[in-house]
């Protein structure tokens, strides 16, 4: 946590930032004030009440944030409860399953607790936790009683989760630490997915490599496409990849090299038949 | 050596002179950034090293530097594996074969990316030096790969707040959870289930970013042109 840098990034979008914390000077010393009382893990909260304080009476940016972590914390919720209810339910194998599981879903309630502390140092109020049906209606019936199933929707959730971060990465752009923060949380994502993917191959419940070919849903079927869908993608910034500059790159590899982001209404419309109306 | 200096301190004034295009100030924003800098501040005091922030190949400013940057590294990474490919260890399997061609696949594609997105702009071509890595050697390519995809992991998380122009810092997105599935799939392959474990995820659920500066200080060992990285952006 870098507060110098902080202060250079406000200033480039809010030249009067200083004016709203009196002077720079003072702005330092009441950051150094806060951040010397507090653990090293509560500093964003610090920072979400001195931007609080800061940018008061003023919208914007801020209040993009709070939605932005409000989505991010109803996926987190998702996730952090599917991971909860399978360990207490689904026939998951002991020893190595099982611990995969375990570590997966604790990084997902922690990410349910710091988005919940940033959203309320932001000053913005963090939503309820939906009730879920992670049947989804039925389609996924024997989602906890089938171990192919709970892995099944779990690659779903897992690839998923990472395309919903990087779908809302352009709104945070010259964000600061609150888009280092979105960051460090998606490439967790994206390592829960390989190893969930890894998982559904070493036990032939689909052929998933660890990262997503084209818009292959690996076996799981049409009920997902959705989460797949656009991913095959091999076009880059207008840049051709397959078989670029003469190198022997498939159009599989070239859709495998880069993850495609997602849209907030094609999350929603994803995870919607996994929450009670 | 005066008495009332601490260690860190000493370091810090035993590498500034090296560090002649940095002001003092700059060079103290950086030192603030993470402890992780006290790495730069040593290798600077080498007369022979590699991170000289003075010299060598510049990889511009503002978000043409971070391109390069990102470019730099995915040139290690392509090479890498490239000869990982060539030579295969010893007791590879054709699963792991198929999987580590992949990835050479996927690195080669994000190097010539950014050689193209990055047109005249471009670095120039980056010799490496893997003489520390036995490509005969399970252990020794899979730690090497395990350190190099945990690495740009960090890199990229940590270059992002760099970004001015939402359009890069979306490709940077799309990059970096790919990187984050090789860094799952190597780290699963040295040892099955540390995909995400805590030596690089926290107790928050969070991975690691790195700024520019440590980045290069730890990929400056393999790689043998100089890379002069000071008109990056800090902020």
């Amino acid at each position: 946590m870098n507060f110098n840098n902080v202060f250079n990034e406000i200033e480039k979008v809010d030249a009067d930032v200083y004016d709203r914390f009196d002077t720079r000077r003072t702005a330092m010393k009441n950051f150094a004030r806060f951040s010397g009382k507090l653990a090293l893990t509560a500093i964003p909260l610090a920072l979400g009440s001195m931007f609080k304080k800061a940018y008061a009476g003023t919208t914007g940016t801020l209040e993009t944030a709070v939605e932005i972590l409000n989505y991010a914390l109803t996926l987190e919720y998702l996730e952090s409860e599917f991971y909860i209810m399978g360990l207490a339910q689904a026939p998951i194998p002991a020893g190595a399953a099982r611990g995969a599981i375990e570590i997966i879903s604790k990084h997902e309630s922690a990410h349910v607790v710091f988005l919940t502390n940033a959203i309320k140092a932001a000053g913005g109020t963090p939503g309820a936790k939906p009730a879920f049906d992670f049947t989804a209606g039925g389609a996924f019936a024997n989602v906890f009683t089938s171990y192919p199933t709970f892995l099944a929707v779990a690659q779903v959730f897992e690839d998923t989760g990472v395309r919903a971060y990087k779908g809302r990465a352009a709104e945070l752009v010259k964000g600061g630490d609150l888009l280092t923060a979105a960051l460090n949380i998606h490439s967790v994502e994206a390592r829960h997915a390989a190893h969930i993917r890894s998982m559904r191959k070493a036990n032939n419940f689909g052929d998933a490599k660890p990262w997503i070919t084209g818009k292959d849903t690996t076996g799981i079927g049409s009920a997902v496409q959705a989460s797949y869908n656009g991913e095959e993608n091999t076009i880059q910034a207008n840049i051709q990849i397959t078989n670029i500059n003469g190198m022997a790159i498939t159009a599989n590899a070239a859709s495998e090299a880069f993850d495609e982001g997602l849209s907030k209404d094609a999350v929603l419309a994803i995870v919607k038949p996994f929450i009670k109306a | 050596m005066p008495t009332n200096n601490s260690p860190q301190q000493s370091q810090l004034a035993a590498s500034e002179g090296r560090i002649q295009s940095v002001s003092r100030r700059k060079f103290l924003i950086f030192a603030g950034a993470s402890a992780g800098v006290m790495a730069v501040a040593a290798s600077c005091n080498k007369d022979d090293d590699n991170s000289n922030m003075n010299s060598g190949v510049d990889l511009g400013k503002d978000d043409i530097g971070i391109l390069n940057y990102a470019y730099a590294l995915e040139q290690l990474e392509a090479a890498f594996y490239t000869q990982v490919i060539l030579t295969p260890f010893s007791g590879m399997t054709d699963g792991e074969k198929a999987l580590l061609s992949d990835i050479r696949d996927h690195e080669v594609a994000h190097r010539e990316f950014f050689k193209n997105a990055l047109a005249a702009n471009a670095i120039p071509g980056l010799e490496v030096d893997f003489s520390s890595i036995d490509f005969t050697k399970r252990d020794s390519v899979l730690g090497t790969a395990k350190a190099f995809e945990d690495l740009g992991v960090s890199a990229y998380n940590g270059a992002g707040k760099l970004i001015k122009l939402a359009d890069y810092l979306v490709i940077a997105g799309k990059i970096v959870s790919v990187e984050a599935r090789h860094a799952a799939y190597i780290r699963d392959l040295t040892s099955n289930g540390s995909f995400a474990d805590s030596t690089v995820v926290d107790a928050m659920g969070l991975d690691k970013s790195r700024m520019p500066m440590e980045v290069l200080s730890i990929a400056a060992p393999y790689i043998k042109t100089k890379i002069n990285a000071s008109n990056l952006p800090t902020s």
